[in-house]
This record gives structure tokens, C-alpha cells and sequence, in this order.
């Protein structure tokens, strides 16, 4: 006992940042170990809410702190740290000379407090109580009336639809990562979906389909949300109503509780990133106690929940990056610890690749192996992929395929371009638009598998049937001069010195002729990349290139996405620049040609690296792919924070069930206030402490609060926020959220901070000082509650006349005009 | 005040000879035979058509830049008495007589040519010793893309004088600061930082990142100061003050001057014109002025106008209508009204006049007195060509379907009534009663039956694409993978390449690994208390480091991030700093890593073989770079030692 009081002691005493951050856990501990003597005087459960006791005291002596910042990392920091390390547990009187006299008599306060006031565990109670409540709210309000509206919203209808294509084992492709939608899958399914619901579009009715259990599952992560908030703002400022402001802000927010209201991936994402976060700050604060079984568990957690935040969709990079640097600046205190021996931080280093580098990446990898396992039959997805991949899927033609392996004279093919995502090449009984090259048949690459794929190889100089049995098989060769008829409608593919639609320094390629008669413009040369003349070609496995003969130019595929008239099909071009890219690079894959006997192709069997790697390739280019179209209104990352704009998830009309993605606007605002004030006060404290100011004790212990939790904070909201400036895809209101979640962790810490300082400034007599702190945070979370209330059918659906007419309930509240509900 | 009378007047002349011969080689490589070709090489042809422009004072905005280096270039033409009559409109065009090609390749030249004793006193600047900063102006002065790149009209080597400058002078700066801060040379290379950084971003917006690196160096400076707690607070505040001054304000206002002597040089309508406003096109010469002028300034019932959107994006465009009608059925389906289109135009054209018609009125000639109109006033828009209403319905509106289509009535489709009411809003109206103002207001349509507001859209135009010949990626610059063919001789086989020294090129990227492996060993073995180098070296070591791989790296990295056509010339800024760190690395390896005099004797000629060998490259290429021999196929096969180098052979 004696001895854990020393050990405080001699932790407060200590100076430097990694000391001093070791000091308040080892107060901690020492709490931990008192729990075990009841009859141990603590602090009353008022105390504990104002959020005084559990914040450690500050080190007296600011001059060694402000060293830290400095450029150079001074070796002696590393040393004080090692020296003070060493004496921790010492003797008390060593220790207590070096304590500071407002310490002392802080500490001489506080031990004549303990012997009146009540239990350690009424606090602890007290803790609980708040969180259960707080869980208890939380839960509540995401689940009240979460059966309506009974039809599909806004992005149901994708993930819906994912979850049924998991149940329906059909092969799909999205652009995100695949665990969020077997978890909805796997929600479905536990629930008693039976995946027969269409998901066809955004206001379908559900009737008897179970959805319930989809929903339910979201809602139940993302109610979550706010526990974890809540813990995670408790670790990093000690201080209860600062975790009780987060956690209420996030309860009143209606933008939060519409987002986890609906079979949507991002409640799942925005668990498995306050999950991460969680279990970081956790960590840190284990981290006096290395390779206990908390501290491993914590690191644990930690990797797993970041493999699920990246295994939801790729913004899950942001918060792996936030660990990231936090365990890189860990590791670092670490080796500049003298004390600990090489091997130690070795072990540290290895503990950490580990659990955060090797663990997720496994937990990554299995993911998309259950996803291969368990899509297994072909769906709408294949024609994404490429020839290899698709041959596992049962249902697809290449699936166990038998056919010709060598292209003959007379072959009927179909023709994708290797490029990932580019689609077959087609045509289709539609001319180019007036004023856009010549009027002829469009030919474009076609993404799903259709008629107008099949091409015939024909030879450039006759036009006898090669199909004829009386001629020998001819087969087609590398270098051969062919044309390529479009089975279809009997039009060659054709080039000439006219621009490409899109892209203009190409040429335009055609459909031209009549019943297979051309011109020279039709004639191409065949080439297989990287192999001699004279060989045949092979199916599948042959990458070959068409050279127009007249133009001396290359088709290929620009990947553009053609305007209505194309249908939104992908531009083929003829392009004049000779460099070998993929875009120009094709391989034949369907092969009819009834002369030639079918061979089963086994060599089509891809590895699951390669599967991996393949659909990360398809999804990163479907993410660029998702660029604004030229009319479309998109919405800016700086409309966010803002509150610009909100997003409809459900009904127009005024007699529409309407449901409207918006944040509420107080807390929002109040978020955007307290990222400036923040920004202002943490500089000023910094200015001060670089200037060498000597701060009062108790500013000194707000400062730190404000500087390392609330930093925490910050620097989560900016990484969540500031790469989507440089992101060209195309951007949503709901993108923000995650940010929000820190940027409400912020405000949180700040005004608690804030609040407990004026009190401090205003008035001397502690309870009093309580009072106003109290006060208020109960202030602000009225606010917040009371807004909550004025805005709640935006969250909850509205039905009756639209917020411009006064007679709607939502008159009055449309306070920006770009709100439209 | 006759103080020269009582003591003599001395003058002591401090002549660095280096310099002054590095400064003579320097002009020798760069101005050699300057006028050869005396065709139109590359780039010049794009930065050529920007000089006519200011010869001939002729508004233009060049998307890609702010104006200074296309006057700098400008200012080699005028001094040269270039009258802008050049039509720049095919690389290997023979010039005329008129085009002083001389002077107009003097500025770039001159640029390139003093970035050679430039390099020599950065180096210095950072405490080298002087065979360390030699070595370093040799290397820029043999880097074949830089010499290249210098003598012809372009601006990346002017792009390089003013990066240099600006990290030159603040390292002076910075080194002043111990001793004399205050002193006129502190405020001289003070200011003299600011200048140069604007200079930097003034030519390419590329810039901005040295700019910011330079800032940040800074920033990091005055941090250091703010904790020096030897100065009074008064003193760190004037120190902070002077940089903010130097640093922030000189620059911005900089900046804007170089708009505003752009704006003033330019007095005549040109080609441009349209992407600014109209008020703005009114103030040019020959522009919107010479249609307006003498128009009356207020807008009355009978009026003629034309409406321009006022945000147009992506171009500005004009309210417009011509006869072809909505098509009945949109590809999708949706049906439409089938009436006379209305569209945004961006080029000026008789159909783009409407007549401002009272509703309660059948003539549209003009009143005596004119009637002005007035905020809240209702009016009909009629077009001038068809004699047809603007009107709209709630009908979908042919791309944005939420909205309603605007159309110009047809009165034979009788189930739809004619909704032509539209009361105008001034936007930017002083009071309630305002007048619509030619030009100066803006104004806004609202419908009266459907309380819909007038947009008008695009035409949807075009995506610009970014492929060309020679264009490439930034991973292909690193290892020179890629070069441009700026000029073929037009009958012999004498050309120019942008070609890179490529020993330079390859043994600067090695010494920035090896900067940073090494920099990494001792920042741990730091961390371990463990000093390798002693703490005025470390501290050089560090600034060297941020200043040359922060150089490299804010000045390539970026490019991956950008969309557009990328060219080998992009990565000259980055690698004249990766030039930079070179010899200082040789020279840390030489002082502190060869242990014995043995091995600092086999470092020393290893290094001087290696120069001999950049010396031999520069040599062999430079036909490439000059263009002035005419070199057999044979040779010319020889020289292309990758694959992928674009080298021109003629067939005969």
C-alpha cells in the first residue's frame, strides 16, 4: 500500500512528456489496486463527474516539458525520462522534494477529503451508470421506429442487394471491399431473408420480405457508436462530462441516427473505426504495463477492428493511418527509453508488426476468401473480370469451357480488352450522332455479356465461307491481314482519319459495309505482344493487338464512358500512339467455330493471390471510374462541415414518407466553432509554454488534457477528412460522418476543458466552480437535446406539406435554403 | 558630409573568382550559338503566341499560369523590338526576320546560365567547403536537359533561377541571423527571399510548392525563436513581424501586381475575351466597349440584350434560342414539350438577343421617355430572331429532370398555356426600387406560375484529353526512361533532344538513398544516445537534407496527383535539387565514413572517375543537345542507349 502511494508520488514528480503520461496510469493503477482494500477512502461521485480526481496532477516543473517540442530531440529528454523511470518506487521523501508546493497541498486537501466522503465503488458505480445510460439512450433512439419507412432508401437498394447476391451465392462487383456487405448478407440471412427481394430501386416496397434483420443489424452497430465515443473521449481528457458532451452531442445528432437507421455500409464502417480508435487509446494506456494480458488484447482488438474497417470499404485507410502514426510516435518514446534494453524494443516492435501489420492483413485476406467461397456461381459481375477469373464461376460459359484453341478463318469470337473493367468489344444498331465523326455504327466495349459482342474473323481478300467443308481449316496467324465482321448486323470494324468522340486525338473506329463488303479501311493486322510471326493464336491466353493497315494506328479502348447517345457504353478509339498499354491489348475469349474440335482448357485455374489481386485492381478502378457526370450537382467536401447540404434518403412529394440525411445543424455548427476555437486556444497554450511562461498548476493540467486528447481528436477529424480535397471521385454528404464522430469528440474535450477553466478563473470556491462546470455542460447538452427535438423528423420521416409552406411541422427550421425537405 | 575629402574613399572588392569563372562557363554553355535554330522549336510554340499577344497588347488569361514568366518573356521581345507578327502555329517553322530570336532566348539563357554559380553558393551557404560547391556547379553546368532547356523560349530554367534564388537568399538570411539581424544585408536577403518565392509562383503555379517548403523551413526558424528565451518578447514579436512581412504580405502583394501590370499591358480584346466578365470586357479596347459604347445604360420595356450567366461554368455562355425544337421523346423516354430550344451559348451570335417586353403591352418598340425597369417587375422575354416567348412548364427539363424546361413557345400545342410571366430580381440591388443596370446588375428570372428560377446550362462541351507523343509519367523521370524530340533539322539529321545527363541522373538519385538511409541510421542511433556526428554537423546535415530532398520531393511528388499532360521538362526543378545534394553527400562520406586515409584517397578518385564520366556523357550527347552536328544513322543508333528513347533516324 505504502509503497503504491510512493509510486504516485514519485510519478507526479516526474517531468518529461512519456513520464509524465506514465505517471497518470500508474495513478490509475493505483486506484485499480485500491479497489481491493474497500475501506480505502474515495472520492464522492460529484467529484468524479466534475472530473477532478481522476486527472493526474501536472509535473511543477514546465521547463523541461518545453523543451520537448524543440527541433533537435535532445538526448537528455530521453535520459531524464530513464533517470526518473528508475526512481519511480524509491524512497517517498526523495520523491516529495521535488513536488511542487500547489501539488503538495493539493494532495494535503485531497487526503483530508478521503476518510468523510463515500466509496471508491460508488464511483466506479456512478461510471457505470452514466455509460449504461448512455448506451441505454443510445440504443433507444436508434431503434424507435426503425420499420419505417417500410420501403427501400436511398443506398438500401445497393447493399440490399449485395446482401441478397451473398445469399443467392451470385457473383457481383462493387467498388468497396467485401465484408460490409456479407455482414448485411449474413444479418439477412440469420433473420429469415431469403434474398428472393429485388432491391430494384430506391422507394420499392418491401411487403413480406423480412428486412427487419438488416436494418436491426446496422442499427444495432452503429447505437454502439456511442458507448465507444464515450470511452474513448473518457481515456483521452479523464474527465466524465466530457465524455458525457460527446456522447450526447452524438445521441441528438439526426445526421448520426438517419446513417445507422438503414441497411447501409456506413454504420458497419463507422463501428469497426471507433472500435479501432478505442482499443488504441486503451492501449496507449496499458502501456505501462507491456505485454500484460490487457495490453495484448487491446493491440489485438486493435488490428482486428482496423482490418474491419478497411475490410468495409478502403476509407478504413484513414484511421489505419491514425494508428499508425500513433505507434510509430509509441515506438519511438520507446527507443529513446534508455532504460529499456534493445531487445526490449525489439520485442515491442515485433509485437506491434504483429498485431497491427500481419493480423489484419490475414483477417483482410480471409475476408476475400469467404467472399470467393461464398459467391461462387456467375451474376451480373463477371464481364468485370477478367477471362481467367470468370472461369471459376459455375453458371459462366468459360466455366469447365470447352472450345477451339486456335483462331481459324471463320471463328466467331467475342473480344475483351485486358485493361480491368473495360468490357468487350461491340457494336450495335446505332450510328454515331450528327456532328460527331463520321455517321456510322457506334462500336464501343461493353461491360455484360450480349449478342452484340460476337465478331467474325474473316480474311481480307475473299469473301468464300470459310465454313465451307470443302476448303481446309485455315488457321489465323500472328501478322495476318483480317477484317472483323460484326455478326450481328454484318458491318466490318472499321477506322478512319476522323476524331474519336472523346477522345480527339484519336481516330474513330466504325462499323462500316454492307453484308461484310467494305473498304480498305476495314482491313487490320493481328499481332500477338511479344511473339514471332507465323505463330497461331490462342484463345484466351494469346494477348494480341489490331493494327489498322491505312492509318497505321491501334485499337484500343479509352475507357471513357460514352454520353447518352453511346448508351454510356466505354469509347473505342483507333489510337495513333504506338506504346504498348493495356487499353490496347486484347484477348479473345468466347470461340465458336464448328470445324474445330473443343479442347477443355485447364489452364485456367487463377490463384487466390491472383483473384485478390485482380479484384483490387477492378475495385481501385471502379473507385476513379466514379467520376461526376458533366450536369450532375455534387457535393464539395467544404459543403460538410458547413451542413450545407443534406441528402434525400426517402420521398419528395408532400405526401412522400420523407426522410432527409442532415446533421443537426447546433451541434454541427457547434462542432465547426470548436475546431476554430481549438485550433486558436492550442496555439496560444503553445506560444506560452515555447515562450517559457510558467502556468499555474491547474492550467498546466488542462493544457495537457487539451493538447494530447484533444489533439487525438483532431488529428483523427483531419485524416478523415482532409483526403477526401483529393479525391476525383465522386463525392456524398455521408462521406463526412466518420469526421464528424471525431470532430464531436473535440468539441467534447474542448468545452469541458474550456468550462472547467473559466470556472477555475472565475471563482475560488471549488464547489461552486463545480457548479459552473456543471452547469454548463448540462447547458450545452439541453441544447443539443432541445435541437434534437425541433429537427427529429428529419430523421424520424415526416409526411405532410414541404418545409417552404407554414403549415408544416418543419416550417421555420429551414434555416439554409440549400436544405431542401 | 564632405567625408570623403577627410578620409579617402575605398572601395574593397571582394572577388570570388569561382564565381566569375563558373558565371563565364555558365554563359558559355548557354549562350553559344543561342540563335541556332532559327526555327520554332517545341514549346516555343505554345509560349509564342503568348508573346505576340503582348506585343500586340492583346487580352488573353493562359489557363495554365499566372502571367510573370510569359512577360518575362515578353520583356526579351520587346527589348529585342518584336512587333508580334509571327504566326506560332507549327514546331520547325522557319521565324521571319522580324523575331529577334536572339533576345527572346536571351532571358531563359541567362536564367540557366546563372543557376550554375547560384548552386555553387547555396552550397557554400551550408557550410560545404568550396571543392563540395564546385562540384556542384559543374554538375549543373554539364546536366545536358538543363542546358537544353535553357536555350530555348520556355520558362522551366527561369522556374529553376528564381527556386534557387529564393532558397539562396533565405539560407543568407538565416545565416545573418546569429550575427547581425537587422542589418541592412538581413533585410536585404529578407525581402529578397519574398521576392523570389513570388517570382517562383508568379511563373508556374508549381512554384507554390517551393514557396511552401521555404515557409515552412522558416516557420520552423521563428518556432525556435519563439523559445529562445535569451530575446524579450518585443524582439521575437519585430523578428516574427519582419518575417511575416517579408514572407506572407511581399509575396501576395507581388502576386497581384504581376495581374496587375498584366491587365494593364493588355488594353485590346483578343481571343480571351470571353471567360471574363462583361463589365471587365467593356474596359478593353476594341472589346464589349466598342458594342456598348454609346448604349444606354438602363434597361427599359423594349430594350434589346443579351443575357450572359454570370458563373458559368465550365465557360460562361449566353442566354440563346434558335429554331430547332425539343425532340419529342428523349432517348430515355421521357416525353417533352417538342418547343423551340433554349440553350446557353458561350460564342456571341444573333440569337442570342431577346427584346424585354411589358406584358401588358403589344408593341415592343421603346417608350418616350423609355420606362426603366425595376426590381419586381414583371416582364416577357421575347427572342429577337423567332419572335418567340420564353416560357416554361412543368415540364422535365431535357438533362436535369428535376427541373423544369425552359423552352420558347410554339402556340400550336394548345393543351399547355403559354407561362411567359417572369419577374425579375436584381441580385446585387442597393434597394428595393433599383434599375436594371446594363452590365453591372445581375439579375435573376423567377417564373411567376411555378416560382421556378431561371438556370441556364451548358451545352455539354468536350473533355480535353492528356495524351501526346512524347508525354510520360513521373515513375518514367526517375530513371530516364523517356525523352522529348524538341527540333529535327529539316534536311540533315542534326536535331534536339531533351535528354538527361544520365550519370547525373542516376548518381543523384542514388546519393538522395543514400542521404536518407544514412540520415535514418543516425536519427536512430540519436535516439540511442549515440552521436555519430557532432551537433553543428547533424544540424547542417539535417538543413541540407530538407532543403534538397524537401526540394526534390515538393517538386515531384505532386505530379502524381495531377491529370494533366505531363512532359520529362516537369522534373527539371526536382532534379536540379537532387543535383544539389550530390556532392554534399560525396563530401559527408568522405569526411565521416572513410575511416583511413587509404580510403578517403580511393573515395577521392572514385568520385573524380565518376565526374569524368558525366563529363564523357555530356560530351557524347551533346550533338543531341545543341543540334548543331548532323550525325550518321550509325551514330545516331549508338546514342540510343534505351530502348526507349524516341532518337529521330531518317530513312532514305
Amino acid at each position: 500500500m505504502l509503497c503504491a502511494t510512493s509510486g504516485l508520488l514519485a510519478a507526479r514528480a516526474t517531468t518529461t512528456l512519456p513520464a509524465q503520461r506514465r505517471a497518470r496510469r500508474s495513478a490509475l493503477r493505483w486506484r485499480r489496486r485500491e479497489l481491493q482494500f474497500p475501506n480505502h477512502p474515495a472520492p464522492p461521485l460529484c467529484d468524479f463527474l466534475a472530473g477532478r480526481l481522476t486527472r493526474p496532477s501536472p509535473p511543477p516543473n514546465g521547463r523541461i516539458i518545453r523543451r520537448r517540442g524543440r527541433m533537435p530531440p535532445v538526448v537528455g529528454g530521453g535520459l531524464a525520462g530513464s533517470e526518473l523511470r528508475a526512481r519511480r518506487g524509491r524512497c517517498r521523501s526523495q520523491s516529495t522534494r521535488t513536488v511542487s508546493p500547489d501539488v503538495t497541498a493539493e494532495d494535503a486537501a485531497l487526503s483530508s477529503k478521503r476518510p468523510v466522503q463515500g466509496s471508491r465503488r460508488l464511483e466506479a458505480a456512478g461510471g457505470w451508470a452514466l455509460l449504461g445510460l448512455v448506451t441505454l439512450l443510445s440504443f433507444a433512439t436508434r431503434f424507435h421506429r426503425l420499420d419505417e419507412p417500410p420501403h427501400i432508401c436511398w443506398d438500401e437498394t445497393h447493399f440490399g442487394k449485395m446482401g441478397s447476391y451473398y445469399i443467392n451465392r451470385t457473383f457481383f462487383f462493387d467498388v468497396h471491399p467485401p465484408l460490409g456487405k456479407m455482414l448485411i448478407g449474413l444479418a439477412g440471412y440469420l433473420s429469415g431473408y431469403d434474398g428472393t427481394f429485388l432491391f430494384e430501386k430506391p422507394g420499392d416496397k418491401y411487403e413480406h420480405h423480412s428486412y427487419m434483420g438488416m436494418r436491426g443489424f446496422c442499427a444495432f452497430l452503429g447505437s454502439w457508436l456511442i458507448p465507444f465515443a464515450y470511452l474513448i473521449v473518457l481515456e483521452l481528457s479523464k474527465s466524465p462530462p466530457a465524455a458525457l458532451l460527446t456522447a450526447g452531442l452524438l445521441i441528438f445528432d439526426t445526421g448520426c441516427l438517419t446513417l445507422s437507421q438503414y441497411i447501409l455500409l456506413d454504420p458497419i464502417l463507422m463501428f469497426f473505426i471507433m472500435a479501432a480508435m478505442l482499443s488504441m487509446v486503451k492501449y496507449n494506456s496499458c502501456a505501462d504495463r507491456p505485454f500484460s494480458a490487457p495490453w495484448w488484447s487491446w493491440l489485438t482488438l486493435t488490428g482486428i477492428s482496423l482490418a474491419g474497417a478497411l475490410g468495409v470499404k478502403f476509407v478504413g485507410l484513414f484511421i489505419i493511418m491514425q494508428v499508425g502514426l500513433n505507434t510509430i510516435s509509441d515506438l519511438w518514446h520507446l527507443l529513446g527509453d534508455l532504460s529499456l534494453s534493445l531487445v526490449t524494443v525489439g520485442k515491442h516492435l515485433i509485437a506491434r508488426i504483429l498485431c497491427l501489420i500481419v493480423l489484419p492483413l490475414a483477417l483482410y485476406t480471409a475476408m476475400f476468401a469467404v467472399h470467393f467461397m461464398v459467391l461462387n456461381q456467375s451474376g451480373p459481375g463477371d464481364g468485370f473480370f477478367s477471362s481467367a477469373f470468370q472461369a471459376r464461376l459455375s453458371g459462366n460459359n468459360l466455366h469447365n469451357a470447352s472450345i477451339p484453341e486456335h483462331l481459324a478463318y471463320g471463328s466467331v469470337i467475342t473480344v475483351k480488352n485486358l485493361r480491368m473493367a473495360s468490357g468487350y468489344l461491340h457494336s450495335h444498331m446505332h450510328l454515331y450522332p450528327e456532328g460527331i465523326g463520321a455517321r456510322q455504327q457506334q462500336v464501343t466495349t461493353y461491360l455484360h455479356k450480349d449478342y452484340n459482342n460476337l465478331w467474325i474473323i474473316k480474311k481480307h481478300n475473299s469473301n468464300s465461307d470459310p465454313l465451307d467443308p470443302s476448303f481446309p481449316v485455315e488457321f489465323v496467324r500472328h501478322g495476318d491481314i483480317i477484317r472483323l465482321e460484326h455478326k450481328e448486323t454484318s458491318r466490318n470494324l472499321h477506322s478512319h482519319y476522323h476524331e474519336a468522340p472523346m477522345t480527339r486525338k484519336h481516330y474513330q473506329v466504325t462499323g462500316y459495309g454492307l453484308n461484310g463488303t467494305g473498304d480498305s479501311n476495314d482491313l487490320w493486322r493481328i499481332e500477338v505482344v511479344n511473339r514471332k510471326f507465323g505463330n497461331r493464336i490462342k484463345v484466351l491466353r494469346s494477348r494480341i493487338r489490331f493494327i489498322h493497315i491505312v492509318t497505321g494506328c491501334v485499337l484500343a479502348s479509352s475507357g471513357k464512358v460514352l454520353p447518352k447517345w453511346g448508351w454510356e457504353q466505354l469509347e473505342v478509339t483507333c489510337t495513333p500512339y504506338l506504346k504498348e498499354t493495356l487499353n490496347s491489348i486484347w484477348n479473345v475469349e468466347d470461340h465458336f467455330n464448328p470445324r474445330l474440335p473443343n479442347i477443355s482448357l485447364d489452364v485456367l485455374k487463377p490463384t487466390f493471390s491472383e483473384n485478390l489481386l485482380e479484384s483490387h485492381m477492378v475495385m481501385l478502378r471502379g473507385n476513379s471510374g466514379l467520376k461526376p457526370k458533366d450536369n450532375d450537382f455534387t457535393s464539395k467536401p467544404w459543403h460538410w462541415p458547413i451542413n450545407y447540404q443534406g441528402l434525400r434518403f426517402s420521398g419528395i412529394n408532400d405526401t412522400d414518407f420523407r426522410v432527409y440525411l442532415l446533421g443537426n445543424p447546433v451541434i454541427w455548427w457547434l462542432n465547426l466553432l470548436s475546431i476554430a476555437l481549438y485550433l486558436l486556444l492550442g496555439s496560444v497554450i503553445a506560444v506560452t509554454v515555447q515562450r517559457g511562461a510558467r502556468l499555474p498548476v491547474k492550467v498546466e493540467g488542462l493544457s495537457q488534457v487539451l493538447l494530447q486528447g484533444g489533439g487525438q481528436a483532431l488529428l483523427g477529424w483531419m485524416l478523415h477528412y482532409f483526403p477526401f480535397f483529393l479525391m476525383g471521385r465522386v463525392l456524398y454528404f455521408h462521406h463526412y460522418f466518420p469526421a464528424m464522430l471525431f470532430s464531436s469528440m473535440l468539441t467534447g474535450i474542448l468545452w469541458d476543458t474550456l468550462l472547467q477553466f473559466c470556472a477555475w478563473r472565475l471563482v475560488s470556491s471549488s464547489s461552486l466552480a463545480r457548479g459552473i462546470h456543471m452547469g454548463g455542460i448540462l447547458s450545452l447538452l439541453l441544447g443539443a437535446a432541445y435541437s434534437f427535438y425541433l429537427f427529429h423528423p428529419l430523421a424520424y420521416g415526416m409526411v405532410g406539406p414541404l418545409a417552404q409552406n407554414p403549415l408544416s411541422p418543419m416550417a421555420g427550421l429551414r434555416w439554409l435554403e440549400s436544405w431542401d425537405f | 558630409m564632405l567625408g570623403f575629402l577627410r578620409q579617402p574613399l575605398v572601395v574593397t572588392v571582394d572577388i570570388n573568382l569561382n564565381v566569375v569563372a563558373l558565371t563565364g562557363v555558365g554563359l558559355l554553355s548557354r549562350l553559344w550559338r543561342l540563335t541556332y535554330p532559327r526555327a520554332v522549336v517545341f514549346d516555343e510554340v505554345y509560349y509564342g503566341q503568348y508573346i505576340s499577344f503582348y506585343m500586340k497588347r492583346i487580352f488573353f488569361l493562359d489557363g495554365s499560369g499566372p502571367p510573370f514568366g510569359h512577360m518575362l518573356l515578353a520583356l526579351g521581345g520587346y527589348l529585342g523590338g518584336f512587333d508580334g507578327n509571327f504566326l506560332w502555329n507549327r514546331i520547325g517553322a522557319e521565324y521571319s526576320n522580324n523575331v529577334p530570336v536572339w533576345s527572346l532566348r536571351l532571358l531563359p539563357a541567362l536564367a540557366g546560365a546563372f543557376s550554375v554559380p547560384m548552386a555553387y553558393q547555396i552550397v557554400l551557404e551550408l557550410n560545404f567547403s568550396h571543392c563540395t560547391a564546385m562540384g556542384a556547379a559543374l554538375l549543373m553546368l554539364i546536366e545536358n536537359a538543363l542546358i537544353t532547356q535553357s536555350r530555348l523560349i520556355l520558362l522551366e530554367s527561369v522556374l529553376i533561377f528564381f527556386s534557387l534564388l529564393s532558397v539562396l537568399s533565405y539560407l543568407k538570411f538565416s545565416n545573418l541571423q546569429k550575427h547581425s539581424p537587422f542589418s541592412r544585408s538581413w533585410w536585404f536577403w529578407l525581402v529578397l527571399t519574398g521576392v523570389a518565392c513570388s517570382c517562383t509562383v508568379g511563373i508556374k503555379y508549381m512554384g507554390i510548392f517551393t514557396y511552401l517548403l521555404v515557409l515552412s523551413i522558416a516557420a520552423v526558424h521563428a518556432w525556435h525563436l519563439i523559445g529562445d528565451q535569451t530575446l524579450s518578447n518585443v524582439s521575437v514579436f519585430c523578428h516574427l513581424l519582419a518575417r511575416a512581412v517579408a514572407l506572407l504580405v511581399i509575396p501576395v502583394v507581388m502576386y497581384l501586381l504581376f495581374f496587375y501590370v498584366h491587365l494593364i499591358l493588355l488594353c485590346r480584346s483578343g481571343p480571351h475575351d470571353q471567360i471574363m466578365s462583361s463589365a471587365f470586357q467593356a474596359s478593353l479596347e476594341g472589346g464589349l466597349a466598342r458594342i456598348t459604347r454609346g448604349q444606354p445604360l438602363e434597361v427599359a420595356y423594349g430594350s434589346q440584350v443579351t443575357l450572359r450567366s454570370v458563373f458559368g461554368k465550365p465557360l460562361p455562355c449566353w442566354l440563346h434560342s434558335h429554331k430547332n425544337t425539343y425532340p419529342m421523346i428523349y432517348e430515355n423516354g421521357r416525353g417533352s414539350s417538342h418547343q423551340q430550344q433554349v440553350t446557353c451559348y458561350p460564342f456571341k451570335d444573333v440569337n442570342n438577343w431577346w427584346i424585354v417586353k411589358d406584358p401588358g403591352r403589344h408593341q415592343l418598340v421603346v417608350n418616350n421617355p423609355p420606362r426603366p425597369v425595376r426590381h419586381g417587375d414583371l416582364v416577357q422575354l421575347v427572342h429577337g430572331m423567332t419572335t418567340r416567348l420564353l416560357n416554361t412548364h412543368d415540364v422535365a427539363a431535357p438533362l436535369s429532370p428535376h427541373a423544369q424546361e425552359v423552352s420558347c413557345y410554339i402556340d400550336y400545342n394548345i393543351s399547355m398555356p403559354a407561362q411567359n410571366l417572369w419577374r425579375l430580381e436584381i441580385v446585387n440591388r442597393e434597394s428595393d426600387k433599383d434599375i436594371w443596370k446594363t452590365i453591372m446588375s445581375e439579375v435573376r428570372f423567377v417564373h411567376v406560375n411555378t416560382s421556378a428560377i431561371l438556370k441556364w446550362r451548358m451545352l455539354m462541351l468536350r473533355t480535353d484529353d492528356s495524351e501526346h507523343k512524347y508525354s510520360s509519367t513521373p515513375l518514367e523521370w526517375l530513371t530516364l526512361d523517356t525523352n522529348i524530340a524538341y527540333w529535327l533539322h529539316p534536311t540533315t539529321s542534326a536535331q534536339i533532344h531533351l535528354l538527361g545527363n544520365i550519370v547525373i541522373w542516376a548518381s543523384a538519385s542514388l546519393a538522395m538513398v543514400t542521404y536518407t538511409l544514412l540520415s535514418f541510421w543516425y536519427l536512430l542511433r540519436r535516439r540511442r544516445n549515440i552521436c555519430d556526428l557532432p551537433e553543428d554537423c547533424w544540424l547542417r546535415w539535417l538543413l541540407t537534407g530538407t532543403l534538397c530532398c524537401g526540394g526534390w520531393a515538393v517538386n515531384y511528388l505532386p505530379f502524381f496527383m495531377m491529370e494533366k499532360t505531363l512532359f520529362l521538362y516537369h522534373y527539371l526543378p526536382a532534379l536540379t535539387f537532387q543535383i544539389l545534394l550530390l556532392p554534399m553527400v560525396l563530401q559527408h562520406v568522405n569526411d565521416y565514413l572513410c575511416r583511413s586515409q587509404l580510403q578517403s584517397h580511393v573515395f577521392s578518385a572514385l568520385v573524380v572517375a565518376g565526374y569524368a564520366s558525366a563529363c564523357h556523357v555530356f560530351n557524347t550527347l551533346r550533338p543531341l543537345t545543341y543540334g548543331d552536328t548532323s550525325l550518321s544513322t550509325s551514330e545516331l543508333k549508338a546514342l540510343r542507349w534505351k530502348d526507349s528513347w524516341d532518337i529521330l533516324i531518317r530513312k532514305h
